[in-house]
């Protein structure tokens, strides 16, 4: 990987080379086009732009993080035009896939760093101990995530934080927090961010930013969360194939009941897809094999922030977040007290009053006529 | 910077607690104020008893005498529509049974949302009309006073932010929840120090009515 | 009349009226006042309101004064706003202007009682707000002048023994029969309203008839005629004790198992509901109204009756009776004996409507224009039904049922029930 091709092909050639038809090459163009919400028109113009596109650098950076968004880019079920994409472009480093390790490794990096000053772009997954945080919680090559995240980002062109940890910080910032852990938009303020959120992100999501900064040389338009529109526009609940069932008030109650079987609305079962922004729902998972809630599971709403921490995934989303019960229990006897304690004061002042009480006579009367 | 995702955590979370301890301590201090100061003994020999008419009244002031419909149906059927709407959209709507479930552990079916929705729907109208009623009717205007009309907002915004984030009209939702679920917590903030109370001191009262009426034979 | 401000050897002070509101304070005046929603229905159910139109006639609104007190000393959140400088203070002005909606536009009829959605019993705390009135000096002078001349002389009109002598008399020469004076274990000590003597005298002679015919074992006493209780009236307790305990005192005396009070509404809710409350304890005899006992003797089958009367009739319930004490089936029953053709007004029994007189009203001169207001609301009842004769069994009932209807021209005579039992007695043998 870290010397896979020719730099000076196009993408075009590379894509010819690895077998993959002008005609796929187009779908995946149009695919890309209706993502970015482009009029199919468009198509042509993204696979021309796209066949005569230089490989760009790009260094990725793995911090606290399980692998997964690597994963999820790399095991695809057979080649696709998603992770041949990452074949044209010239991953100088990723030290889970590289060949080379140590040193040499790290070489790579600044090597990169050097040659396309201001150019490359910087790829992040998981998130990294924050300025507040002991730097050893996580470590590369005796460098820590910080250090190494502000060295490599000062010369590039972009960041790319893909994944939920990258992105907004993820499971390893889950409460209480331990490594201190932040997200990298907290850390690079200089530079565009562009989130790509989920646990781990639709693989096509990844490459579709590439792929429209390849084709235009811009980033995509972002949302409050710094993620693309196009895929983050719309949430899973609206774009639900199970959300007629919702408008109708149709519930599965547990996995294996009556509802569960007929694929009915999983919000009871605590899905989150009212509040996930995510493309899921359009574009399935393994090569639009399926999704989770067509498998039968809520949505766990991975693509937000904190969703780690937004009360448990099997609980509605309506559900408050801690132990209600608990509270209410202890305020009410607090109430109970302080409530006693006034009412025996007020009690106190009436019988006070009955005590001192001055009989109204015929003769007191009498003087007011 | 405070996202929609931090606000609506925010208020599914720290805030909820918050508004559910001053709501539970205020009313409770409220109920226990109430029936600290206890009643005097009665010498007067019963004609009837208190506990059973007492009961039947709590039940029976649900329905106005066919006098006071006549001569307030206004009053009486927009009152008890947003009443029963505002009841059913908070203890039938899908959402709200799971948090009570959560809360309290008890569950109930609930209603189908399409059917909730228009429901509430009834309710919002209801509220508006109550309001203009309020304006316009001579001995309510006189009565009412700026806690009144604090109230009537702080009800009518409960069901507005919920109908908004049930039609998402709000983006992006975590912020339509949010507002909807910080307006339920406003309203139990303010309850157990407006005349929200008699949500509770009602069925005291009408207890209290009932049992004094039942005491000397008659079923109020 | 209110010159507390002025004249500084006054008993009668605020802070003496807010002690006595202090004293009133319970359970149930808390849950009212926390649970009224201002939503103006019991305005529909007040004859005052509804027949003149007038906000403040709304019966919860009579209450803000004592609302004020409740919110300011038995809540926590209004001490604490009371800290911060919220909220209005009580003031002998405010109670000055409170006064008329307390007494002069309040029969403590509680028909709002019945109607509020909430549940407030608000004729209960109207009688307990009279507490406070009393006691600060805010009660009206003709309800102050019946108090005294009721702890004075006996009766709120300042009628003498001598005069009931004389009518006792009138009775014997008239029916034949013997009125007994203190009858020593007799089973019913009688007593009368001054009211019915003056107004009324056919009543005294009506029971001596109807007791003679079930031969029922009764007297009056020398010692105490009066049934009425002016202090419950005006709203103050000591006074309405001192005159719950002269009946007591008579009964006790003559050893009588049984009290019976007049066809007059409030000496009944009087002496059965608060005379025991007020001398603190219960009697050693029990208290029914002429009705109750006319009924029992009807049940029993111990009054015949031949002849019904054929003209239209309809009936008064009166509030204290009905709706405050629960007599309503009593009456009812002894119409279906002498009445065939009777009609109800479209609300009666406990949700009957007040003929405007009641709780003090007739005995506040200045309440006399609202007196008369609220009556509007009796007189379109009766003409709803329009019924030939109305009967009831109260003398203020029918003091102003006979002067409204003159006063709007309705030629609608009035009857009490026990005057009309007696003019149907099967002639023994």
């Amino acid at each position: 990987m870290a010397v896979p091709n020719n730099p000076r092909k196009t993408l075009g050639e590379s894509l010819r080379q690895h077998g993959v038809s002008r005609r796929g090459f187009l779908k995946f163009c149009a695919a890309t086009a209706s993502m970015m919400a482009l009029p199919p028109s468009m198509a042509p113009a993204i696979a021309a732009a796209l066949e005569k596109a230089r490989r760009p650098s790009v260094i990725w950076l793995s911090f606290q993080e399980c692998t997964g968004c690597t994963e999820s880019l790399t095991r695809s079920f057979s080649p696709t035009v998603e992770n041949l994409i990452f074949d044209v472009i010239s991953l100088d480093y990723h030290h889970t896939l590289q060949a080379a390790a140590g040193e040499a490794a790290e070489l790579a990096r600044e090597q990169a760093m050097h040659e396309n000053e201001g150019e490359y772009l910087v790829v992040v997954d998981g998130s990294l101990p924050g300025p507040g945080a002991n730097p050893g919680y996580s470590t590369i090559a005796g460098i820590s995530n910080l250090q190494m995240l502000q060295d490599t980002v000062a010369g590039a062109a972009a960041v790319v934080a893909v994944g939920t940890c990258a992105a907004f910080g993820g499971l390893p910032k889950a409460d209480p927090n331990p490594s201190g852990a932040v997200a990298v938009s907290d850390i690079v303020k200089d530079k565009p961010v562009i989130n790509v959120s989920g646990c781990p992100p639709v693989p096509m999501v990844i490459t579709g930013v590439l792929a429209q900064y390849l084709t235009f040389g811009t980033l995509p338009e972002l949302d409050e969360y710094n993620r693309p529109l196009a895929f983050f526009g719309q949430s899973i609940h609206d774009r639900c194939y199970r959300r007629p069932f919702y408008d109708k008030g149709l519930f599965a109650e547990s996995f294996d009941d009556e509802g569960a079987k007929k694929g009915w609305c999983l919000y009871r079962m605590g899905c989150k897809g009212p509040m996930a922004y995510n493309a899921c729902a359009t574009m399935k998972w393994n090569g639009g094999v399926s999704w989770p809630i067509e498998s039968g599971h809520p949505c766990l709403g991975c693509s937000e922030p904190d969703f780690w921490d937004a009360g448990g995934f099997y609980k509605a989303l309506s559900v408050p977040i801690g132990d209600s019960g608990d509270v209410l229990l202890g305020a009410g006897a607090a109430g109970i007290a302080v409530g006693a304690t006034a009412g025996i004061m007020s009690r106190r002042k009436s019988a006070a009053a009955k005590a001192d009480h001055q009989p109204v006579t015929a003769d007191e009367l009498e003087q007011k006529l | 910077m405070i996202t929609s995702m931090d606000f609506l955590l925010w208020t599914k979370g720290p805030m909820f607690q918050i508004a559910i301890a001053i709501f539970a301590i205020g009313m409770l201090i409220r109920l226990t104020e109430i029936f600290a100061l206890g009643r005097r003994h009665n010498y007067a020999e019963a004609r009837g008893g208190q506990l059973l008419p007492g009961l039947r009244t709590v039940y029976k002031r649900f329905h106005t005498d066919p006098g006071t419909l006549k001569r307030a149906p206004f009053d009486v059927v927009v009152g008890t529509i947003w009443h029963i709407g505002f009841i059913v959209a908070l203890l039938l709507f899908i959402p709200h049974v799971e948090l009570i479930k959560s809360t309290f552990g008890i569950a109930w079916p609930a209603l189908p949302n399409p059917i909730v929705d228009g429901i509430t729907a009834i309710t919002l109208l209801g509220l508006i009309a109550a309001l203009i009623h309020r304006f316009m009717h001579p001995v309510k205007k006189f009565l009412s006073t700026a806690e009144d009309y604090l109230i009537w907002g702080v009800t009518f915004l409960v069901v507005l932010t919920g109908y908004l984030a049930y039609h998402r009209v709000i983006n992006p939702y975590p912020l339509a929840l949010g507002i909807h679920i910080l307006t339920a917590e406003v309203f139990l903030i303010v309850l157990p120090f407006t005349k929200l109370t008699h949500i509770f001191t009602s069925f005291v009262a009408r207890w209290y009515n009932g049992a004094s009426f039942g005491r000397k034979g008659v079923q109020s | 009349m209110s010159t507390t401000a002025t004249q500084t050897k006054s008993p009668f002070s605020l802070e003496r009226g807010l002690q006595a509101w202090r004293e009133e304070m319970d359970a149930p005046v808390a849950s009212f006042f926390s649970s009224c929603v201002h939503c103006g229905l019991c305005a529909t159910a007040c004859p005052f309101q509804v027949e003149t139109g007038d906000p403040k006639y709304t019966p919860i609104y009579k209450l803000e004064p004592m609302r004020l007190l409740w919110e300011q000393e038995y809540t926590l959140w209004g001490k604490l706003k009371g800290k911060l400088g919220m909220g209005k203070q009580i003031t002998d002005e405010m109670l000055e202007e409170w006064e008329p909606l307390l007494y002069d536009s309040c029969s403590m009829c509680g028909r709002c009682s019945m109607v509020c959605p909430v549940g407030n019993d608000i004729a209960y705390m109207i009688r307990k707000a009279r507490e406070g009135m009393v006691a600060s000096g805010h009660a009206p002078e003709g309800l102050i002048a019946a108090s005294v001349r009721a702890v004075n002389t006996g009766s709120p009109m300042g009628l003498q023994w001598k005069t009931l002598e004389v009518q006792i008399k009138h009775v014997e020469t008239s029916s034949g029969l013997t009125v007994p004076l203190d009858q020593q274990g007799a089973d019913y000590l009688v007593l009368l309203s001054s009211m019915e003597i003056i107004n009324f005298p056919e009543y005294l002679e009506a029971i001596t008839k109807i007791f003679d015919h079930a031969g029922v074992s009764w007297t009056l006493s020398k010692d105490c005629f009066e049934a009425t209780n002016a202090g419950i009236q005006i709203g103050n307790k000591d006074i309405a004790a001192k005159l719950t305990q002269r009946v007591v005192d008579a009964a006790v005396k003559l050893g009588v198992k049984n009290v019976i009070s007049p066809e007059c509404g409030h000496a009944y809710t009087a002496i059965r509901w608060e005379g025991p409350n007020n001398i603190g304890r219960a009697y050693p005899f029990k208290v029914f109204h002429i009705i109750e006992v006319l009924d029992q003797l009807r049940a029993d089958g111990r009054i015949k009756t031949e002849g019904k009367e054929m003209d239209r009739l309809s009936m008064h319930d009166p509030c204290n009776l009905a709706r405050k004490s629960g007599v309503i089936q009593q009456q009812r029953n002894l119409m279906d004996l002498v009445a065939d053709n009777f009609v109800y007004l479209k609300e009666h029994g406990k949700l009957q409507w007040c003929c405007g007189a009641g709780g003090g009203v007739s005995s506040n001169e200045r309440a006399e224009p609202l007196k008369m207001a609220a009556f509007k609301r009796k007189k379109a009842q009766i003409e709803e039904v329009e019924p030939e004769r109305m009967v009831t069994m109260c003398a203020t009932c029918r003091t102003q049922l006979e002067e409204g209807l003159e006063e709007f021209n309705m030629d609608i005579p009035v009857v009490g029930l026990t005057e009309m039992i007696a003019e149907h007695l099967k002639e023994s043998d």
